[in-house]
């Protein structure tokens, strides 16, 4: 195999490829970030003991993780944007207005990990020994700064390998957006294959890209685990 | 909106249920296969052996399904070597390719399941079987595969869930699945929402028996675990 075709010089795809990688690394972490904020409300609903908020929570998890995340990301994109181009026709404005890729792409993996965080956040706060948080109660504090000091601090630690995973989920599920053409990694690698018709060599090496970023964030990942649980007990081995 | 056209559209989404059904279902059951085989390389305690099995699931796992999809479809297609090849009359056709690779995909998932499921079998019990003088694979018949299966189930639904909502990758493979009969009836009407939310009913309601299924089938196989009338 030419490997030319990946490298930097002229008529080298590999800065496109790299400028992808970031891109997929962007619109993962912004939608990972997105899918936090849904995760962390819908836990809210679940764990607040309200029967109407919680059954919307739980309709919610049950929904977006039973759809197809593909279909979540064409519902996103063309929805957001018939959503947006009608609002502008009863505003005056005329013809088609579309949603940004980059916005709609992060808000779609924001939405599907939204569902699957919920369900770490909430069994991360039900791990919180229900001592600590009775203890918080009886000297005084109010609930803003028990959930800052007391629970906060253990949800995250106690998320952690949940998240981790969740990103890989994300990370894979941003190869999706390539449909919306955002040109992240899949769709560089799309691109280029078209134009050079070496399909092989350019899904290859998107694939390798793709493993490389997986697994050196994965590796971030466990480090953060590590420091975040240096002071916990640990199970004598 | 009349009912008309949500009729219609609902039975053109029905009828390219059945494509996404066989996909699926072949799909996970050779997945299931392969599985087979990379757990027990992994299990095999030779060590070449087990560096393939933990290479295998990292790869499978590691990148998406759809450029791994695209590898097969569109990679293998392009080279000189697979077309002169016997597989070729096999891989011509999209569909195999995209049951291949999905195959290949759920395989990777199904076989740390299965790995995990394997290791949760307490070790007393393979003990016992041994002490008993039975043989490994008539211990593997009556011992470890029952009690494996049970620790499985619940991850195993997820993963035939997930598969499920995989398949509508095919559709970016000239295959007429739901996924792509809603995006052909969308582009055809210019009518953004309801093809969609009819193909996510159809889909949420597959997913939804398929989890009724095997929550059954696992509250069949663990009477044990019963809350207690009281």
């Amino acid at each position: 195999m030419d490997l030319a075709i990946f490298g930097f010089g002229k008529g080298g795809w590999g800065l496109a490829l790299l400028e992808g990688a970031a891109m997929t690394l962007l619109v993962s972490a912004c939608g990972l970030l997105i899918g936090a904020a849904i995760g962390g409300l819908i836990a809210r609903a679940r764990l607040s003991g309200r029967l109407l908020a919680g059954a919307v929570g739980q309709a919610y998890a049950a929904l977006f993780r039973g759809l197809p995340e593909l279909l979540v990301v064409y519902f996103v994109y063309f929805g957001t944007s018939t959503l947006l181009t009608e609002t502008a026709h009863t505003l005056g404005h005329e013809g088609f207005v579309g949603v940004p890729a980059f916005a709609a792409g992060a808000l779609a993996v924001g939405v599907i990990s939204g569902a699957y965080q919920a369900e770490v956040f909430r069994a991360a706060y039900l791990a919180i020994s229900r001592g600590e948080l009775e203890a918080a109660v009886s000297v005084g504090m109010n609930r803003t700064l028990m959930t800052r000091r007391i629970i906060l601090p253990q949800v995250l630690r106690f998320a952690l390998p949940g998240l981790g995973n969740l990103w890989q989920f994300a990370l894979k599920d941003s190869s999706l957006i390539s449909v919306t053409g955002l040109t992240e990694l899949m769709r560089v690698a799309q691109v280029g294959a078209g134009s050079t018709h070496r399909p092989f060599a350019f899904y290859l090496g998107g694939a390798v890209l793709y493993l490389v970023i997986t697994i050196a964030t994965s590796r971030v990942f466990d480090i953060a685990e590590g420091r975040a649980t240096r002071g916990m007990r640990r199970a004598a081995s | 909106m009349d009912l008309d056209f949500i009729t219609k559209t609902f039975l053109r989404l029905l009828a390219a249920l059945p494509l996404t059904l066989s996909v699926w279902f072949l799909c996970v059951t050779l997945g299931a296969l392969i599985a087979a085989a990379v757990t027990w390389m992994r299990l095999s305690g030779v060590r070449p052996l087990e560096l393939f099995a933990r290479a295998y699931v990292t790869v499978f796992r590691g990148t998406p399904l759809l450029i791994q999809l695209f590898v097969v479809y569109y990679g293998l297609a392009s080279l000189p070597a697979v077309r002169a090849s016997f597989a070729w009359p096999f891989l011509r056709e999209a569909f195999n390719c995209a049951v291949l690779s999905l195959a290949l995909c759920t395989a990777a998932y199904q076989a740390e399941i299965f790995r995990g499921a394997l290791l949760a079998v307490p070790h007393g019990q393979v003990e016992a079987g041994r002490a008993c003088g039975m043989s490994r694979l008539l211990m593997f018949r009556r011992i470890i595969f029952p009690i494996a299966l049970r620790h499985a189930l619940p991850a195993y639904s997820t993963e035939m869930i997930s598969m499920v909502k995989s398949t509508a990758l095919v559709s970016l493979v000239t295959l007429w699945d739901v996924m792509s009969v809603a995006l052909k009836i969308r582009n055809d009407t210019l009518v953004t929402y309801l093809p969609l939310v009819l193909a996510g009913a159809i889909y949420f309601v597959v997913n939804y028996a398929i989890a009724a299924a095997f929550l059954a089938l696992e509250r069949r196989l663990t009477p044990h675990l019963k809350p207690r009338p009281s």
